[in-house]
């Protein structure tokens, strides 16, 4: 076990990406994820890698299908408008079976919004804001510790499904400070690897291999739908197998929260207020918000009155709370927007109000 | 024990180092710490603050409703977390830059005049130290020694080697063994 440093999030999630194995970084500025570029721009190039600054997101996104098509290890980050304008690049790296790691350190929209903390990208991220059918899994973490084994892992999920994993952090997690362990740092591939490793990878022909195609054009109907098919039957495993969340406390919880990332840890404080002021709280935390943890619901308790969903934004992942509710208890929401993180005493008092209004 | 702080002030007096370093000296003690700036575009010669939790136990919530001890370095901040502190916590007010003092007596208030100290000392950048150490001697949140530890190996290292030791004599105005 390697020894604690304190690290800045936003440098704690690129060197995580560094010892993940990333050997390409493609970055255009944008608040609240700069030291994510910074410190890749003095990194990555010691460490055997490459970094660009791109001349946009559109060309970052681009540069990042090029380089994993031809079999690089990939990590993109920005957040949320940026990410918008790379939502095409997902969709097509989707379609051609593309490996890569994106994190959205995320911030208050809509439009170019702020630059404080949000979480209104839950859609943009799990539902997709690019063309056709696609998904991406999507990776919430709470604290700088979970960031930085979510990003490492994310590589080998991203190579195993060869498809864009999502990381969605917040832009208070990127310029938190917390004490970490960073994880043993992995071989970079080399030219001569990627044959073996990535047999689908454009890394030239040397008479080893088949010719590898990459695309995303399909004119054929037919030929389309047999392809969107087989992804989709790929989303269906990786439903199964890429689901986690943790549960806190639902046996005897009168009320279940159900929230993810930084709004987790401060509902974690309100749901001890709550329990002094006599009121059992518990909490589903989702750590794959795509595919959302639909069962994590089957373990509520019949004592529970009401669930409650917790958000950075005007309610978009209650619809999910909502399917794994089935419509057996209500479902309300707890939210503040526009880059406002409410306090715990907030949540508290929000909480008494809606439990008032049940009785 | 769970130590919840706040150092306020303005870009450039040096309150975030404050908090940073108390942050470094509770990790180097084997503690929990969550170090949170605040960000934006206040901090452009505006308002800048962080907000430090430092505990045995894992901390849960890195934000702060309210605070254990606060720093305010200039007149906004004061003004700003004043009501924040719990009874018998700890005001902190730079009184060389502030320009008044705390009317609560539920709480501890200390008067640091930290740029006349530090200009005395020879150098006026050192008034976060001196305020360093007034923080560390009456909350014990860290230990001097981490603190002198984190000053020589983390704060003043590099091409900042050679003002190790006016900070070291600033943080020990107030931190006495």
């Amino acid at each position: 076990m390697s020894e604690k440093v304190l690290m800045k999030g936003n440098e704690a999630f690129a060197e995580a990406a560094i010892r993940g194995g990333a050997g390409f970084y493609f970055g255009y500025p944008i608040t609240p994820q700069n030291e994510i570029p910074e410190y890749m721009s003095h990194e990555l190039k010691k460490r055997g890698g490459a970094f660009i600054q791109a001349e946009s997101e559109l060309a970052a996104v681009n540069m990042a299908y090029g380089a994993a098509a031809a079999g690089g290890r990939v990590f993109i980050s920005s957040s949320s408008p940026g990410i918008a304008l790379m939502q095409e690049g997902i969709s097509f790296m989707c379609s051609a079976e593309v490996p890569a790691v994106f994190l959205n350190a995320s911030r208050g929209g809509p439009g170019v919004g702020g630059i404080q903390p949000g979480q209104a990208d839950y859609f943009q991220a799990t539902r997709g804001g690019g063309n056709g059918d696609y998904q991406v899994p999507v990776f919430a973490p709470a604290t700088t510790q979970e960031a930085i084994d979510m990003i490492y892992n994310a590589f080998a999920i991203a190579e195993k499904y060869r498809n864009p994993v999502m990381v969605l952090a917040d832009g208070m997690m990127g310029q938190m400070m917390e004490p970490v362990v960073l994880p043993e740092e992995k071989p970079r591939l080399t030219s001569e690897m990627i044959p073996e490793e990535k047999p689908w990878a454009i890394s030239g022909n040397t008479g080893k291999k088949p010719r590898s195609v990459i695309k995303s054009l399909r004119l054929q109907p037919d030929d389309l739908e047999n392809h969107v098919e087989k992804l989709f039957e790929k989303y269906g495993i990786m439903e199964k197998e890429l689901v986690d969340y943790e549960a806190y406390d639902l046996e005897d919880a009168e009320v279940v929260f159900v929230a993810f990332g930084t709004v987790a840890r401060l509902v974690m404080e309100s749901m001890e207020m709550l329990r002094e002021k006599g009121i059992k709280a518990g909490m589903i935390r989702p750590k794959s918000l795509w595919p959302f943890p639909y069962e994590a619901f089957e373990k509520i308790s019949a004592n529970t009155k009401a669930v409650i969903s917790v958000e950075l934004s005007m309610g978009q992942m209650i619809h999910d709370v909502k399917m794994g509710v089935q419509g057996r208890l209500p479902v309300e929401l707890i939210h503040r927007t526009g880059g406002i993180v409410p306090t715990s005493i907030e949540v508290v008092e929000k909480t008494l109000k809606i439990l008032e209004g049940l009785k | 024990m769970k130590y919840k702080m706040i150092f306020a002030g303005s870009g450039g007096q040096g309150n975030l180092l404050v908090g940073q370093i108390i942050a470094y000296a509770a990790m180097h003690e084997g503690k929990e710490v969550t170090y949170l700036p605040s960000y934006g575009p206040e901090m452009r010669g505006g308002t800048a603050n962080c907000t430090v939790v430092v505990s045995d136990k894992s901390i849960a919530c890195p934000i702060v409703n309210e605070a254990d001890m606060i720093l305010a370095m200039n007149l906004p901040s004061l003004d700003k977390f004043e009501n924040t502190v719990v009874p018998g916590g700890h005001l902190f007010i730079n009184s060389s830059t502030v320009g008044k003092s705390s009317d609560r007596s539920d709480i501890n208030v200390h008067d640091i005049a930290a740029n006349d100290i530090a200009k005395e000392l020879g150098n006026e950048k050192c008034a976060n130290i001196v305020i360093l150490g007034a923080i560390v001697n009456a909350t014990k949140v860290v230990s001097k020694e981490s603190v002198e530890y984190i000053l020589e190996h983390k704060a003043f290292t590099g091409a900042k080697a050679k003002l190790l030791p006016i900070n070291l004599e600033a943080l020990h105005v107030y931190l006495k063994d």
